[in-house]
């Protein structure tokens, strides 16, 4: 992975310094809350329901095993033993002190961590696929990408007070599980006919009040221009982008009233100046980068293993879990390990201090000491070696981290929700937990097989509900929580916005309205069809007379 | 009077900035030596404007891009050309200023009015601002260490055109 050197070292040391001191002129009344309150979000420092809330970057979800260890000690010193992975691949605690928010900066910085950038209306941490580098199906690792995205993006000076927060997404794989549709700015990398490397662009795609897919400025962006066109798409949107209306400020409402061919005919015109200057990507910057990021040091292993074969038939519930959280690697030998963080009775995403020092040892030992935080919210182990699976699943068994549910209904996108987050019109983790419950026998689950279910407690849409294949969303009525369910979205490459199946429901009628559309298309679902195939065939209309079906 | 910093030492203000509802007539019987005007009432006055015994800046709101407003001949004829910050958190004119230096080659002086922190100051130096107008009654110090948060920075900007890239020694 990127290792810092002096420079980034410096720049990192001096923001810790600059935190520290506008949190001691904040606290000595030097600055009024309005004016911190654009520092410590830029410092990832939000002011929750019950105390801070400290999100800390994870860039491109990638983390050592020394970083895991560092996070945990955090925990344990600064807050209450655990920590939350979010959709964003980074990392919130909930229970720090501001006054001790340098000291946790300066602890992080230790290993080359930071809060930096990851909130205010600025451009925050850059995600990509989970399994980057390592998939049989890529077309270019995204991971240089995003460091040199990173670097790029960090402490700009133009860019630190836009409209509204920005995000961006690059995608190397061929199955896309980044959300790339759904980002500010979308980077699908590609090459063109004469085997050149470049990105197509998207731009305008969000979630929130207002959900869109991005739309194409670019088709084919040499890569040696990525910077100087992503500084002027950013340009148009801070000259122009609403600042009148929170609720219409991203950059998807400016590219939706402009278009997209005005949009980009003013990326082009003002890209034009700068195009083929000093912010031109060099060779060697991009060879720089890429060399962090070489394969690991692979043994020369066969792709089977009797041992292995053997476990699988005597342990039932390994082959439930190999069938589910293990995917194919590009390396012969080896396996992509995901580990599941949704446990039922456990909040989506949660881990504990001791979990993390166990998935730290687990990666020294087992993968190369790396680590990569999925958008899903779960924890993928990426360089595995076959014959090392059994091991790794009976470990992770000790520490409740073997479930067997990827990609099932039961492996919940969830945002804290109104537990945690002030934000929030309603609750977000126990109606994952009622879901949870509600379908908990693998047989079942793998019945049903590949569904998404994300659930957001507020318009917000932290939970990505307008992307899952079944979206909840928390939404307040006179007062009191109640919970508006979707059909049809989906992430990835074909990626497609939820509609709104009726009206909303109370919290415990849920885990039966989540029946009932699952068993529409028990019913209906031909052959191999997935949910999303079903519903597709089918469209809204069945599953919403079914769960609006007035009882006799 | 507002505190004015410049070459990143506080210096006398001496420009008087003319407010956007100020009429005409009393701008023109102004008797002040150095005036910022509001660029809509300069375009409207530029002729008497300019028999007047001062030097005259413009200075332009939030939504007024210099860049685009401003030909070329006029751009070269202002001394200063002032961006209001209305709120410290609308950053338009980050983007304006430096369009200002990199498409215009504006080598006069660009000036942060309006409500311009400590804490934005580096930031405004990177994009191409040269000073920058302060409340009268900030701490001298706390806002000239702002210049000094950061000794380095990544991308190509106006002040530091080469991105680190370019010149990192590995």
């Amino acid at each position: 992975m990127y290792t810092y050197d002096k420079y980034d070292h410096q720049m990192l040391e001096e923001r810790v310094a600059q935190f520290r001191d506008q949190t001691r002129r904040f606290l000595d009344g030097k600055l009024t809350e309005q004016q911190f309150l654009p520092l410590r979000l830029q410092n990832g420092l939000y002011v929750q329901r019950l105390a801070p809330m400290l999100r800390i970057a994870v860039p491109y979800g990638l983390i050592s095993s020394k970083q895991m260890r560092k996070l945990a000690s955090i925990t344990r010193d600064y807050d209450k033993g655990y920590a939350h992975l979010s959709t964003r691949q980074n990392v919130q605690i909930n229970w720090p002190k501001l006054e001790q928010v340098p000291d946790i900066l300066a602890e992080l910085a230790e290993v080359s961590m930071h809060a930096i950038q990851t909130s205010g209306n600025c451009i925050r941490n850059t995600t990509t696929d989970q399994f980057a580098g390592v998939s049989p199906n890529e077309i270019e690792d995204s991971r240089p990408w995003c460091e040199i995205i990173r670097q790029w993006s960090t402490f700009h000076p133009e860019f630190a007070y836009l409209p509204r927060k920005f995000k961006i997404a690059v995608c190397g794989t061929e199955v896309d599980q980044a959300a790339t549709q759904v980002h500010d700015i979308g980077l699908y990398i590609k090459k063109n006919d004469q085997g050149e490397l470049g990105f197509q662009v998207l731009v305008g795609g969000g979630l929130g009040r207002t959900p869109l897919i991005g739309q194409v400025i670019c088709e084919f962006l040499p890569w040696r221009h990525l910077l100087t066109y992503l500084d002027a798409i950013m340009r148009v949107y801070n000259m122009e982008g609403r600042r009148d209306n929170i609720f219409k400020a991203r950059i998807k409402i400016l590219v939706k009233a402009l278009g997209i061919d005005t949009y980009r005919e003013k990326v082009e015109a003002l890209w034009q100046h700068t195009r083929d200057g000093e912010g031109t990507l060099t060779e060697e910057e991009v060879a720089r980068c890429k060399a962090y990021f070489t394969p690991p040091a692979y043994a020369d292993l066969p792709d089977e293993d009797e041992a292995v074969d053997t476990a699988l038939q005597q342990d039932l519930l390994f082959q439930h879990w190999v069938q589910r959280n293990v995917a194919k690697h590009k390396q012969p030998g080896y396996r992509i390990v995901t580990l599941s963080l949704k446990e039922t009775g456990v909040a989506p995403g949660d881990l504990t201090d001791r979990q993390m020092e166990f998935v730290a040892d687990l990666a020294d030992r087992y993968s190369f000491s790396e680590m990569r935080i999925t958008h899903e919210q779960n924890l993928t182990l990426a360089d595995v070696r076959l014959k090392d699976l059994y091991e790794v699943y009976k470990a992770c068994k000790t520490e409740n981290l073997a479930t067997a549910n990827l990609g099932l209904l039961n492996d919940i996108i969830s945002c804290p929700g109104g537990d945690y987050c002030s934000l929030a019109n309603a609750k977000s983790i126990p109606i994952a937990e009622s879901i949870q419950r509600r379908f908990d026998d693998f047989d079942r689950l793998t019945e049903i097989g590949d569904i998404s279910l994300n659930i957001s407690g507020c318009m917000n849409a932290c939970g990505h509900h307008h992307v899952g294949n079944i979206g909840i969303l928390g939404v307040d009525k006179k007062g009191e929580e109640f919970y508006q369910v979707s059909l049809g979205g989906d992430q990835g490459r074909e990626a497609k916005l939820a509609k709104v199946l009726g009206p909303s429901f109370a919290q415990v009628e849920i885990p039966d309205v989540v029946e009932k559309i699952v068993s529409v298309y028990l019913e209906q679902r031909q052959k191999d069809e997935k949910f999303i195939d079903t519903y597709q065939r089918l469209g809204i209309e069945p599953f919403k007379e079914r769960v609006y079906a007035k009882a006799d | 009077m507002p505190k004015l910093i410049k070459d990143a030492q506080f210096v006398e203000n001496d420009w008087q900035l003319v407010s956007a509802e100020a009429e005409p007539d009393e701008v023109l019987s102004l008797k002040a030596s150095h005036l910022l005007v509001p660029f809509t009432l300069w375009q409207d006055h530029k002729a008497e404007l300019a028999k007047l015994d001062a030097e005259i800046g413009v200075w332009f709101a939030s939504e007024q891009n210099p860049a685009e407003l401003l030909t070329e001949e006029e751009i070269g004829q202002l001394p200063v050309i002032a961006l209001d910050f209305p709120l410290f958190k609308d950053g338009r004119a980050f983007t304006y200023a430096a369009l200002l230096r990199e498409q215009k080659s504006y080598s006069g002086d660009i000036r942060a009015v309006g409500e311009v922190l400590r804490d934005q100051l580096s930031y405004m130096l990177s994009c191409g601002f040269s000073s920058f107008q302060v409340a009268d009654d900030v701490d001298e110090e706390t806002y000239l260490n702002g210049f000094h948060d950061f000794s380095e920075n990544y991308q190509a900007t106006v002040i530091k055109p080469t991105p680190l890239f370019r010149r990192r020694q590995v």
